[in-house]
């Protein structure tokens, strides 16, 4: 008994803790790095006061977010209300259970690893749709539908690029995929293992699809329309104060932080050195899956920065008449391609 | 047979499972029987996530709850019916839904009673289930879907294709002239030349 289930119990438990510490950490200081990207491109300072470079800007504001009084609307449905934050930010986190940081480095290495990941992932609308019936308000209600259109669309391509990587991997299991990049491109034409074995080579057009969806499916800018400012003010957000509007903030970063982390991992090579040679080998794995992910995300900040809003017909069109024939027809030439020069 | 730890979680799911399902019909607010409804999809996946069928527990968290389940909360919140004086009526129809109940219990109990009143029996011989180890659900089903009836899963396919092209049809409507409609194409081949003009203005005379 105790052997059986205490122990492993426990271990599983720590691990839990220690990624659950290091992701909250992390995602504080990708919320500062978010902010200063933005202030750059702007030509302003960004957070500049709180600590050395205002380093401790994103704890100051975790501190005033929970020393705050939470204002419950009272016609909202007060449960509902309640909830919705909570599964924002516990789906979002959930997700990190399967995701590999390094060789062997995941809590649960699953044999459906990626589809735990996309259910999970398409479990999240669940937070802004029940915040934004419960709030019993116009403009959240608003952003509800928004997001639900929006999110839904997106998942169907988000899903046939999935599918375009597992074809050439075999495994639904999320070490497998990284470890499937290890030979591609590059060692067929005979270098040694690069970062040119890596799927974002031979599948570029999934890759963009990957990552503007990617956008979408977060709902960050330009794809922004669930709380698009000028238009619906803060969208399912509006009511929420204090320590539930945190949860949406904290979960809505770490969802896009599991997007950056499954572009690496199915695009980017994982926690694979980009060259597999002498000074690049020495680092370990999760520093390389950690750069990588930076690196993503950096990308994503950019983005947000110089890119105008969509509108909420043109988002539409991109995802139905645009991102779904593409993919669907890179599934079948995939296939083909794979089927006919032998290679899975 | 399901012991120990396994056995602990299978009572969980299924009673929460059999719980929400009750609150389904119980709750008085729509939009919660809906929230219910969802619950009781999510435990059901995680008895399949017990039973070792991971590839049908994602895919019914993926389909069902990703987006079936999606769509039906907005319809049930989008209505807004007063779901109170439907529920005044609903009395009448007790005895068809009895009879209904009846009648699927009673099938139920004769498709399983082989299985359900002897755990140690197996309950599907007819079809042995691959080694786990050797291959896992989702090959395992691909070589069913795939391989074995390729054939009657695309017929399954052409049939739904035909269901969509029939509600594309439906709610085709003919294009009225007089209305202005967003022309995409257009709007995608504008480049700033079209629609920008440099003009040079003399002091005090404008354009």
């Amino acid at each position: 008994m105790f052997e059986t289930y205490v122990i492993p119990g426990l271990i599983i438990l720590l691990q839990t803790l220690v990624l659950l510490v290091a992701l909250l950490v992390f995602t504080a200081f990708i919320l500062y790095a978010d902010r200063k990207v933005w202030a750059a491109v702007q030509s302003r300072r960004g957070p500049n006061v709180v600590g050395p470079w205002g380093l401790l800007q994103s704890f100051a504001d975790l501190l005033k977010f929970v020393l705050k009084e939470p204002v419950v609307p009272d016609s909202s449905n007060k449960g509902i209300f309640l909830l919705a934050p909570f599964i924002s930010a516990t789906l979002a986190l959930a997700a990190w259970a399967v995701i590999p940081l390094a060789d062997g480095w995941a809590i649960a290495s699953v044999n459906v690893g990626i589809l735990y990941v996309f259910a999970i992932s398409s479990l999240e609308v669940y937070g802004v749709i029940m915040a934004g019936w419960a709030s019993n308000s116009k403009y959240p209600f608003l952003g509800a539908l928004r997001s639900a259109a929006q999110m839904v669309s997106y998942e169907v391509s988000i899903g046939f690029v999935i599918v375009t990587v597992l074809l050439c991997v075999g495994s639904l299991n999320l070490s497998d995929i990284v470890l499937a990049q290890k030979d591609g491109i590059g060692t067929y034409v005979g270098l040694p293992n690069t970062f040119l074995d890596w799927h974002w080579l031979g599948l570029l057009p999934m890759f963009v699809i990957f990552f503007i969806s990617a956008l979408a499916e977060t709902n960050r800018p330009p794809f922004d329309l669930v709380e698009a400012e000028s238009e619906l003010v803060a969208g399912h957000m509006i009511e929420y104060s204090s320590t539930p509007y945190m949860l949406f903030m904290l979960g809505e970063y770490i969802a896009i932080l599991l997007m950056c982390a499954l572009t690496t991992i199915l695009f980017l090579g994982g926690w694979l050195p980009p060259f597999d040679f002498a000074p690049f080998t020495w680092l370990p794995g999760v520093f390389w899956f950690v750069l990588k992910l930076c690196m993503v995300f950096f990308m994503i900040s950019m983005v947000k920065a110089f890119v105008p809003r969509y509108r909420y017909d043109q988002l539409m069109r991109l995802g139905w008449k645009v991102f779904l024939p593409i993919s669907l027809f890179m599934v079948v030439a995939t296939a083909a391609f794979l089927k006919l020069t032998g290679w899975a | 047979m399901i012991t120990g730890l396994g056995a602990a979680f299978f009572y969980l799911f299924a009673f929460v499972a059999v719980a929400s399902a009750f609150m389904v019909i119980a709750a008085r607010n729509p939009v919660h029987s809906v929230l219910y409804l969802i619950l009781t999809f999510f435990n059901a996946a995680a008895l399949f996530l017990l039973t070792g069928a991971e590839f049908l527990s994602m895919i019914l968290l993926v389909v069902y709850i990703g987006a079936v389940a999606v769509l039906f909360l907005f319809v049930v919140m989008m209505l807004d019916v007063d779901f109170a004086s439907m529920k005044r009526g609903a009395l009448e129809y007790a005895p068809i839904g009895a009879i209904v109940g009846v009648v699927l219990g009673a099938e139920l109990v004769l498709v399983l009673a082989a299985s359900a009143f002897d755990l140690g029996r197996p309950a599907t011989t007819s079809l042995p289930m691959p080694d786990p180890a050797v291959r896992h659900n989702t090959a395992a089903l691909g070589d069913i879907l795939y391989t074995d009836y390729v054939f009657f899963f695309q017929i399954a396919g052409i049939v739904l294709l035909v269901a969509m092209i029939g509600a594309i049809v439906l709610t085709l409507r003919p294009q009225r002239p007089h209305v202005k409609r967003q022309n995409m194409a257009a709007q995608v081949a504008r480049k700033p030349a079209d629609a920008i003009e440099v003009v040079d203005v003399d002091t005090g005379k404008g354009i």
